[in-house]
């Protein structure tokens, strides 16, 4: 196929052929087309099907508002769905497909729904398939999700990157046409720090697309040479292809720059930034999106927007066809005539829906004043055009202007209201702009080129001036203030046949007809019940028609019913590009232990806690699966000595005259009374009298805590602790410092862990039972002097220390104790042996203090002291919180030993159906106890503690088990504490 | 949204971790005759106003300073920044 | 007039000139037995099942704006019954029943498809929880299915279970939840209680309310006076608003949540997924949308937006566990505002003055809630006794002690 349709002139690069494919057929085009010019350079105008009815479409606009024209880019993991072929910008081997057809293009074989039109009118499907109830999901919506949708996802990972960044400015100028480019000169001039975005490739806005002058010079010229001005600017920052999507609060913007989507690959840059943009000041010089008319069969392909199909003329040398009629209800309708013509496309007529004199004389084009289109004949293609007076005229290209809407968009992202201007037809932006916000040129009805630049270049200058920044060089060229009176005429009364008011989603003058029947009278409402304005292209040329039928049927005016505000983002943003780096392993960042090298050198296999990666088991030759690792690390710890690094769990330093006060308030037991070189456990309430957070505190000096928090909680303890130091107690002498990642720390435990440590810590530091018993803590040295701390405290039950060192020592420190613990036999052990030893020992964890569980529920109410102020006290009095009969934590054995547990279980008494009313509590952790030879398991239940020695049902429907279990003490090992004390 | 930290500047309000009505400085007393009922309204009941809102943000990824922030929650316009720990004492709290 | 396939046969034929009205538009009558205030999806299905439960028809609806302009209209359309605790899992699992026959009750399609609602999770200790949650629901009579990875791999291979930060462990499923076009659930029950003599009026704001002695007798609209017997305030999002018009200071915050949908695609999932390590859920809608959420912004707002720093949160959430959404463009993204309560669920509940109730406090669940919500607040309104499954849902739990904290957060509402 050639370029059938190229004009002459034209801003593109004639001196190199590009080529493509459309649904693999090989194309030409030019650089500096998009798809859409290129397509239809080739004369290829159907280009795709639309929603419902499955119409044949061609290219409607010449930018980011299209409709119609949406293919499929790319091809297999890089296919991209639904995008505008009138913003694609053409590269060599570009692949695109059209979408939403089954069968090929030509031969849609949902086209068939266009027959069934009459009874797929607005809401139908809220009217039926309603019977037999079973059919909804098994046929009906099967076949409609099928048939609805648009552009497929290739099912496979998006194979490019994308970045994130963060830009800042005084004054941020959105838009790069007439107003914006003045704006930003001005600015720029000035020395204010400019961003100009666009989200074109080429900046110039209607200046690349009209015949107008400026300072006798052709408008792209005068925006080329603006560019340059403004490149060589190194205050200003000009971004094309750059798209500011929102407006958010404070300033901030979000922009998506497209950084290879104009290439034919990536090769390995980000395909697109997102950038937020923290502005002082903005300029939104948006421009305005024009807007067809509705009449009968207004969707044929070669039906264009006036200014769309003068854009492509003017900006890219193509025209839909030879011979193009125009229908217009505005002075703006007739340049495209006269820039047709101008480029040699014949204009068969000039139909003015205003009763009026010609307003130019184009050769050859007759002037049908007072008329309007009624109907068109062309099924692929427009082939002529009826007349209300019944003449029908041969064309194969109509060209149709509804007047212009300035782009309001982003001075409604923050409930901003746009207001009806009368003369304009047309809603302009309203008094409630985003703060810093104003707007300028055609987004704000200054709709000819002279107002438009003028605009730019006042607003810009008064914006920068707010900022203390003097404005100069604001003169701008002369240009014209070319003709645009416009009229309110939306859709021809006359016309019998569907007239089309949202192109892509198929709603028409009948559908809003029939909701405002319905009762479905707010816009809202209109748009939910007909989708008009919930396409792809959000309504950017179809809202307006749609409100005005809507008012003329309801015997309002516009402003009386209102509109619909709009929402970012302004034009669709790929998800990956907002999701950035943030994603497969990189979703978020790994927090490493200390001895994580270690662990990795000798057999650890990991496990995520919330960022961390910790050692959950290390597994030894011979080691089939990992029960037989973490029972031997188990059943080892027990009998020799194990080490695990503990350094995830929280370490708050906590220093000052008042510190043991601080403490007394923050944790429900007391602290101040804590000894010097002791160590005590704490548990942490919440305000509301709810367990928040347990650990050990030591008292390293007279006005030094160190406390530990677990794992989960270290950074919310901090930060409740810091609302305690500054807004409840601003005056207690206390500092905290968060030191989880300062000091590594390592559990040794077991009967022999006294014995290892005693080849590790330097000998002047005695930690005999008598000189260091259970519970105490202090300083000592290691390996030679290497300051460390020592605590005495035990989570595995088992005689242990922790073992803290500074951070960087935390690898090798933890090869020297499993080297010197060698001849003991000393395991390494992981979080899953952790977690064996202390459900052997019924310690709570995270399964446990879910944040629902009182100090009653775990059997430590008598914990909460009442004779100080602390958080959480007073609440968790609360008649509901300490029944007698609120569940306890207890153990659980099966009565047959050779079952297993199952963690979240529910119990129920013996006896009792297995239902909800009859739920007795659940089981929270369950182990295979190495030591016991069996499973064993912690739980709530109702007054468990009056229960030791029943028998209830564990029932897991969800597996479908129900076992015989019995209440026991949670301590299955050693209860009375004699080993943690030896 | 930005905070205008009175001791660091403007700074992005990803920075910060919400708390709630800056109300929360004003704790009642346990020892109080109706103490409970007073934790009650304390813990619980909220004017949660459409309009101007002191409310208390803590600048984790920052200085680690509590702010009392008076922010119209209809607009999100921010129109003072103290630091919430002159607030309270302000409002007489002290150890 | 009764909506069936015939029906639209026969106006298809005949030029579709023959639809009526869906609702009617009545002034207000001067009095009233109830008055529901807010027109949204709880309002309304309070009024449709005191109408044909309860027999009460001299009932209005007094909706500020246009009917469903809340949050029937700006959810992601999610229903189900997934809940762990006695206060709550057989009030949702009673809704879900509701949802089940709610096309036939009303005679409207409003497309509740049963697609199925899937949690993942990605640690021992949630599987522990979600074991729990899924036992709970059998015992309440819901359904719940326990999947693991390989089976995961088997129904739903788009999702990340190779490259993950998190890896996908497994999963919970309740096949019996699903989604349904939300804004259709209001005009069903509207249209349905309208029908049964229900005034709906809208643009008609509340602007105060007539309390006498303790009592209260009716309210103060933009459009006059309208004295009722009963009123009943259903305005989560408004609530504090309204409620402090009547003096009172509730358990609640109002937040922003925002939600999005991207371009319409062909279809990509089968049913509802939620992220169990990041703050997304997805589904597809019948208009091939993908319509996804994540959390609340988390500061005080009754701005209808959100910001930034969310957006981005949620959708990284999305590329985490399917990273082949990469390519599909977010089109549209909006906020509404939600009741935050004290302990992350509702209340359904009289209030300390006489005849002045109130519903609220959902949280951003009050979509799923709605069928169960009318039909409890209509049960409360007309015996005056809380329906069996909102027996917890008490203004005074926290007075007491008796929270219903799903999430365990506490007193604190922007993390529920």
């Amino acid at each position: 196929m050639n370029q059938i349709n190229r004009l002459p002139g034209g801003l593109i690069d004639r001196t190199e052929e590009v080529k493509f494919q459309f649904n693999d057929k090989w194309m030409r085009g030019y650089p500096g087309d998009t798809l859409a010019s290129a397509l239809m350079a080739n004369g290829q105008l159907l280009v795709g099907r639309s929603f419902k009815y499955h119409r044949p479409r061609g290219v409607f606009t010449a930018g980011s508002e299209e409709p119609n024209a949406l293919v499929q880019l790319r091809r297999r993991a890089a296919q991209e769905p639904n995008t505008r072929a009138t913003v694609v910008e053409l590269f060599e081997g570009l692949y695109a497909t059209s979408q939403n057809h089954r069968g090929s293009l030509e031969h849609d074989l949902l086209a068939v729904n266009d027959l069934f039109a009459p009874f797929l009118s607005a809401g139908f499907y809220y009217k039926t398939f309603m019977w037999p109830k079973a059919f909804w999901e098994k046929l009906y919506e099967p076949i409609i999700r099928s048939a609805a949708g648009l552009g497929r996802l290739s099912m496979q990972e998006d194979p490019d990157s994308y970045d994130k960044g963060f830009l800042h400015c005084d004054l941020l100028v959105i838009g790069a046409g007439p107003a914006g480019l003045a704006a930003a000169l001005t600015a720029g001039r000035s020395g204010a720090r400019v961003i100009l975005a666009d989200e074109d490739f080429r900046p110039g806005g209607r200046l690349n697309a009209e015949t107008l002058e400026l300072d006798g010079m052709a408008g792209h010229h005068w925006a080329a040479q603006a560019v340059a001005e403004l490149s060589a600017m190194g205050n200003v920052r000009l971004m094309a292809r750059t798209t500011v999507y929102g407006a958010y609060d404070h300033g901030v913007y979000g922009a998506l720059e497209r950084c290879t989507d104009h290439l034919a690959q990536s090769d390995g840059k980000p395909r697109q930034v997102l950038w937020r943009i923290y502005s002082k000041r903005a300029v939104l010089a948006a421009g305005a999106t024009e807007r067809p008319i509705a009449f009968g069969n207004n969707d044929r392909p070669g039906i264009l927007l006036a200014g769309a199909m003068r854009t492509y003329a003017n900006r890219y040398a193509v025209a839909p066809g030879k011979q193009v009629a125009v229908f217009t209800n505005n002075d703006d309708g007739w340049r495209t005539a006269a820039d047709l013509y101008a480029k040699g496309v014949e204009i068969t007529a000039i139909v003015d829906s205003r009763d009026g004199p010609a307003l130019l004389d184009i050769p050859g084009a007759r002037h049908y004043g007072g008329q309007a289109v009624m109907d068109t004949v062309g099924r692929k293609g427009i082939k002529s055009i009826t007349l209300t007076d019944g003449k029908v005229i041969p064309c194969d290209g109509l060209a149709v202007s509804g007047g212009w809407n300035p782009n309001v968009h982003l001075t409604c992202h923050q409930r901003g209201r746009p207001e009806w201007r009368e003369d304009l037809c047309a809603f302009v932006p309203g008094g409630d702009l985003p703060p810093g916000m104003v707007v300028a040129g055609a987004a704000n009805g200054a709709m000819t080129l002279a107002a438009a630049l003028s605009e730019g270049a006042v607003k810009a200058s008064a914006q920068i001036q707010d900022l203390g920044i003097t404005p100069k060089g604001g003169d701008m060229p002369q240009a014209e203030d070319e003709p645009r009176e416009t009229s309110a005429f939306w859709h021809v009364k006359a016309s019998k046949k569907r007239a089309w008011v949202d192109l892509q989603n198929d709603v028409t003058v009948k559908d809003v007809k029939l909701a405002n029947t319905e009762g479905f009278r707010s816009v809202e409402l209109l748009k939910r019940y007909t989708t008009m304005g919930m396409a792809t292209d959000q309504g950017k040329t179809s809202n307006i028609a749609g409100l005005a039928i809507l008012a003329e049927q309801a015997g309002k005016t516009i402003p009386e019913v209102g509109t619909t505000i709009f929402r970012p983002p302004y034009t669709p943003v790929p998800l990956g590009a907002l999701a950035g780096r943030a994603r497969g392993t990189d979703f978020r960042p790994y927090r490493l232990t200390p001895s994580h090298k270690w662990a990795e050198e000798n057999g650890a296999s990991f496990v995520t806690v919330g960022n961390w990666l910790r050692a959950e088991w290390y597994t030894r030759p011979g080691e089939k699966g990992w029960r037989d690792s973490v029972d031997r690390e188990a059943s080892q710890t027990r009998t020799t000595v194990g080490i695990c690094d503990v350094t995830t769990l929280g370490k708050i330093d906590i220093q000052g005259k008042d510190a043991g006060a601080f403490l007394d308030m923050v944790y429900a037991n007391t602290f101040s009374t804590l000894k010097v070189g002791r160590v005590r456990y704490g548990l942490m309430l919440r305000e509301d009298g709810i367990c928040y957070d347990d650990g050990t505190t030591a008292r390293m000096g007279e006005n030094h805590y160190v406390t530990t928090t677990t794992t989960a909680n270290a950074v919310v303890v901090f930060r409740r602790m810091e609302f305690v130091r500054q807004c409840l107690c601003p005056d207690m002498d206390v500092h905290l410092i968060s030191i989880t990642d300062g000091w590594a720390q390592f559990a040794v435990a077991g009967p022999k862990s006294r014995d290892l440590l005693r080849k590790v810590i330097d000998a002047e530091h005695d930690i005999s039972n008598e000189a260091f018993p259970f519970m105490s803590c202090g300083p000592v040295t290691v390996c030679g002097g290497t300051p460390a701390r020592l605590f005495r405290i035990s989570f595995s039950g088992e005689m242990a220390f922790e073992l803290a060192v500074p951070a960087r020592y935390g690898n090798a420190m933890m090869a020297v104790l499993n080297e010197a613990g060698k001849e003991f036999d000393a395991t390494p052990y992981g979080t899953e042996a952790l977690g064996v030893m202390r459900i052997e020992k019924g310690h709570c964890t995270g399964n446990e203090l879910t944040g629902q569980t009182t100090a009653h529920n775990i059997g430590l109410g008598k914990m909460v002291s009442q004779k100080k102020a602390c958080i959480g006290n007073v609440l968790s009095q609360r008649p509901e919180m300490i029944r007698d009969d609120a569940v306890r934590l207890v153990g659980f054995r099966p009565v047959d030993r050779s079952r297993k547990l199952i963690a979240g279980s529910h119990f129920i008494t013996k006896g009792d159906a297995a239902n909800m009313a009859n739920d007795q509590g659940w089981m929270t952790s369950v182990a295979y106890s190495p030591n016991l030879g069996y499973s064993i398991g912690l739980g709530f239940i109702k007054q468990g503690q009056d229960r030791m020695g029943e028998i209830v049902r564990a029932v897991s429907p969800i597996h479908g088990t129900d076992m015989e279990v019995e209440i026991v003490s949670p301590h299955f090992v050693d209860p009375e504490g004699e080993r943690l004390r030896g | 949204m930005i905070i205008n930290h009175p001791l660091l500047g403007p700074r992005d309000v990803a920075e910060f971790v919400y708390l709630g009505d800056a109300a929360l400085i004003d704790r009642p007393d346990w020892q109080a005759p109706d103490a409970q009922a007073q934790f009650h309204a304390y813990g619980y009941l909220r004017d949660n106003p459409a309009g101007a809102h002191r409310e208390l943000w803590y600048h984790e990824q920052g200085d680690r300073s509590w702010l009392v922030v008076t922010r119209d929650t209809v607009t999100h316009e921010i129109s003072k920044v103290e630091l919430a720990r002159d607030v309270a004492r302000a409002r007489g709290r002290s150890k | 007039m009764r909506y069936s396939g015939f029906r639209v046969l026969k106006e298809g034929l005949t030029g579709n000139k023959g639809w009526g009205k869906a609702w009617r538009e009545p002034d207000p009558k001067p009095e009233y037995d109830i008055v529901i205030i807010g027109g949204g999806g709880h309002g309304l299905a309070t009024a449709f099942y005191l109408a044909k439960e309860f027999g009460l028809t001299n009932v209005a609806v007094l909706e500020k704006g246009w009917l469903g302009s809340g949050n029937i209209g700006r959810n992601t359309t999610i229903i189900r019954s997934n809940y762990m605790l006695p206060g709550n899992e057989p009030f949702y699992e009673f809704s879900l029943k509701l949802w089940e026959n709610l096309e036939q009750e009303t005679n409207y399609n409003a497309m509740v498809s049963q697609r199925s609602i899937l949690n993942l999770f990605h640690t021992d200790g949630q599987r522990d929880a979600f074991v729990r949650r899924a036992n709970a629901m059998l015992l309440a009579g819901a359904d719940a299915e326990l999947a693991d990875a390989a089976q995961l791999r088997q129904e739903l291979p788009f999702l990340d279970f190779d490259n993950a930060r998190f890896p996908i462990k497994g999963g919970l499923f309740q096949r019996r939840g699903g989604t349904v076009r939300h804004d259709a659930v209001a005009w069903g029950y509207a249209r349905a209680a309208d029908s049964r003599g229900v005034d709906i009026i809208q643009n008609c704001e509340v602007t105060g309310f007539q309390i006498e002695n303790g009592t209260c007798t009716g309210v103060e609209t933009s459009r006059g006076p309208i004295r009722a017997k009963k009123v009943a305030m259903c305005v989560a999002g408004s609530s504090g608003r309204v409620a402090a018009m009547a003096g009172m200071r509730l358990p609640i915050e109002s937040h922003v949540l925002q939600a999005f949908v991207t371009e319409g695609l062909k279809p990509v999932l089968p049913g509802v997924v939620t992220f169990g390590a990041g703050h997304f859920y997805v589904s597809q809608s019948d208009k091939g949308g993908l319509v996804f959420g994540g959390d609340i912004d988390g500061y005080n707002s009754y701005a209808q937006r959100g910001n930034l720093p969310v957006v981005e949160d949620v959708c990284e959430g999305g590329m985490a566990i399917m990273p082949m959404i990469g390519r599909a463009r977010l089109l549209r993204s909006w906020g509404g505002i939600m009741d935050m309560s004290m302990d992350g669920s509702p209340f359904i509940d009289k209030t300390h003055i006489d005849g002045l109730y109130f519903n609220g406090g959902w949280c951003y669940g009050g979509f799923k809630a709605t069928p169960a919500s009318g039909f409890c607040y209509a049960h409360l309104l007309a015996k005056d006794e809380p329906h069996p499954t909102a027996t917890e849902l008490r203004l005074d739990r926290f007075i007491t002690g008796n929270m219903i904290d799903e999430k365990g957060m506490g007193n604190q509402p922007n993390l529920h």
